[in-house]
């Protein structure tokens, strides 16, 4: 088990700064989730853990000891790769023995070790098999077997169910939530699905362009979004935005905080009301998902009932305490600023 | 009625007849041809003048002493060239495996000898290699190393025709080599780095084994050509001194005017030697050749 620390990190590649003065603490036992677009430098935090990508400039810590000079094989990390990186010439079990032999571990261990992992991440039947040979569930399970097996006190993983088709994806979600609970140690996370990460983190942390944006519990993320880019980032259909038209500021709601009528509703019921057409209508069984135009302005609405059609006539509303605001520095207004006030009554006067 | 289905079947006959019929003209007519002459005593002048011997032509070349040189030696070459080959065009292939400026220029200028001609080739080394004038003896000989006769005596010809094929089959080995180098996932090699393996270990179970699949080509490719090395001995030493790099191929031209059953008979042989050879190495490696 290891806390892992970022203090001042930097990254260049080919003198382009991909990362500037970095910090970040990643809590001991916990399940961390880097999560943002791609080229916002997350893998890049990844491999300065894992060593196979070393900073340029600052400090990385795991368990409070600087490991710049340590070789990522000596760091009591493991990592699960994007591809899976397993050793095509090999068999699953040497793919599982070869970083115990290279830590000189007796044989007997090695076998029990390895047959103990096998009945766990369920590839006993497989343990001759060449790599070629098995389906891309199970690579995945050879390539975390592979991890395991070495008894790492950090897991790093790099978009491992990227490859996977949708269902084994859900599936294998499911069961790196139940790993993470039973091994109990710090798992690093790599994704650029929000889906993903709201589902198991425990804490997410969301880049853009090398800078973290937002720190925090899915919870947190999702309902106190610290910026427009993170309110944007996170949730399927992301937050609504609109332009407020004084000093750049914008309000924001996310789609399931909307109510659609047919009627307007009492002026006093719901703060913010807009007339709008239905553009798109996506029927996703358990929701209906509508496509809003009001205007100059397009909104996503989530509704768990399919009552509408595109091209209809609907009024939309949302209560004052569901909306976000945002000043000219796209960042967000706590409701007790004294800004939040005045853009909420701007809000209610617009026509 | 029925005549569509005589076509339906003919069809794929038809479709590869001309890519048969060449190979028919061109692989399987000279081979038999090759076969039937080595059964005769062939008169060049006058063709009814040949006659039939049976197996005297083979009986004459297992007795002959020159043919067990020739073979010997072709032994003693493909060795020298197969081994002192792989060996150095891995190494370097390794080294270029870095794509820097200055290795791109490397590899160039180690390919270019594979496009000039064998015959120039062959020339200039004679040059460098003259016991008296020539550029090699006088850097050993200013470096305080004894000076060799190279192509002038019986026991330094043959490693100087190994010197010189090898030489000229470098950089287009080593490129094959930084091909199949390059198409290994970098991930593999991180992967590798987290599991602690020592660099010895990367390049013994990881590298060699996913670059086997070349390896063994280029083994086999080198071994059959190696076998009918030619060129460099007709250029450079004619065979001599006294036999010394008295090669199968060279000998069979040899016997080119003056008894070419016999010529055929011995090229009979030597295509025996090398499908045997093959087939060795397939028995021998193809398990440890890991293809993917």
């Amino acid at each position: 088990m290891a806390s892992i620390q970022f203090v001042d990190v930097s990254k260049t590649f080919d003198k382009q700064a991909v990362i500037r003065d970095l910090n970040l603490t990643i809590e001991d036992g916990k399940f961390t989730v880097l999560v943002g677009p791609s080229g916002c430098g997350k893998t890049t935090l990844l491999r300065m853990i894992a060593g196979i990508g070393p900073h340029t400039s600052g400090r990385v810590l795991i368990d409070g000891k600087d490991v710049s000079r340590i070789p990522p094989g000596q760091r009591g990390v493991a990592m699960v790769f994007q591809n899976y990186a397993i050793y095509p010439t090999m068999s699953v079990r040497e793919n599982i023995e070869f970083g115990l032999k290279n830590n000189k571990v007796p044989k007997a261990e090695r076998k029990r070790l390895i047959e103990s992992i096998c009945e766990t991440v369920g590839l006993a039947e497989y343990l001759d098999r060449k790599p070629s040979d098995l389906s891309g569930g199970q690579r995945q399970r050879v390539a975390l077997a592979r991890a395991m097996v070495k008894k790492p006190s950090v897991f790093l993983m790099d978009e491992p169910l990227s490859n996977l088709d949708a269902k084994l994806r859900v599936q294998m979600r499911i069961e790196l939530i139940e790993l993470h609970k039973k091994l109990g140690t710090t798992f690093v996370y790599v994704t650029h699905d929000q889906v993903e990460a709201m589902s198991m983190a425990d804490t997410i942390v969301l880049m853009n362009k090398g800078e973290i944006q937002q720190e925090a519990a899915p919870e947190a993320i999702y309902h106190q979004p610290n910026n427009l880019f993170t309110a944007q980032f996170i949730g399927v259909p992301p937050m609504n935005i609109g332009e407020l038209g004084t000093e750049g500021a914008r309000f924001g709601f996310r789609p399931e905080h909307a109510v659609l009528s047919r009627q307007l509703p009492p002026e006093s019921a719901l703060h913010y009301q807009t007339r709008g057409t239905i553009i798109t209508r996506e029927m996703l069984g358990s929701e209906t998902i509508y496509q809003i135009r009001s205007g100059s302005d397009s909104f996503m609405v989530k509704s768990a009932e399919d009552l509408y059609r595109v091209d209809e006539e609907v009024f939309l509303g949302v209560d004052a305490s569901k909306l976000h605001f945002f000043g000219g520095d796209e960042r967000r207004l706590e409701s007790s600023d004294p800004r939040a006030a005045g853009y909420l009554e701007l809000l209610r006067r617009r026509p | 009625m029925n005549r569509k289905p005589i076509w339906e079947a003919l069809r794929p006959y038809v479709l590869i007849a001309p890519a048969m019929a060449g190979i028919g003209m061109f692989v399987v007519y000279p081979v038999i041809y090759l076969v039937y002459l080595s059964f005769h005593k062939y008169n060049l002048m006058n063709k009814a003048k040949s006659k039939f011997i049976g197996w005297d032509n083979f009986t004459q070349l297992l007795t002959r002493g020159d043919f067990y040189k020739a073979l010997g030696n072709t032994a003693v070459y493909t060795l020298g060239v197969v081994v002192l080959t792989m060996l150095l065009s891995l190494l370097i292939a390794v080294w270029l495996n870095k794509k820097t400026r200055f290795n791109a220029v490397v590899q160039a200028g180690i390919f270019t000898p594979h496009i000039v001609s064998i015959v120039s080739v062959a020339f200039v080394w004679m040059w460098l290699m003259e016991p008296d004038q020539g550029v090699l003896n006088f850097v050993l000989r200013s470096l305080g190393i004894p000076a060799s006769d190279w192509l002038q005596s019986s026991k330094t010809a043959m490693i100087s025709v190994i010197i010189v094929s090898v030489w000229q089959s470098i950089g287009y080995y080593a490129l094959i080599i930084v091909a199949a180098l390059q198409s290994i996932s970098p991930s593999i090699y991180e992967a590798a780095a987290l599991d602690n393996a020592s660099r010895f270990k990367v390049f013994t179970k990881i590298t060699l084994p996913l670059i086997s699949p070349q390896l063994f080509f280029i083994l086999i490719i080198m071994t059959i050509g190696s076998f009918k090395v030619f060129d460099t001995v007709k250029i450079m030493t004619g065979g001599g001194p006294n036999g010394a790099t008295d090669t199968l191929v060279y000998y069979i031209y040899g016997f080119r005017t003056t008894n070419i059953g016999y010529s055929a008979a011995t090229s009979v042989v030597l295509m025996l030697i090398i499908g045997l050879l093959t087939f060795v190495y397939f028995r021998l490696l193809a398990r440890k050749v890991h293809y993917q």
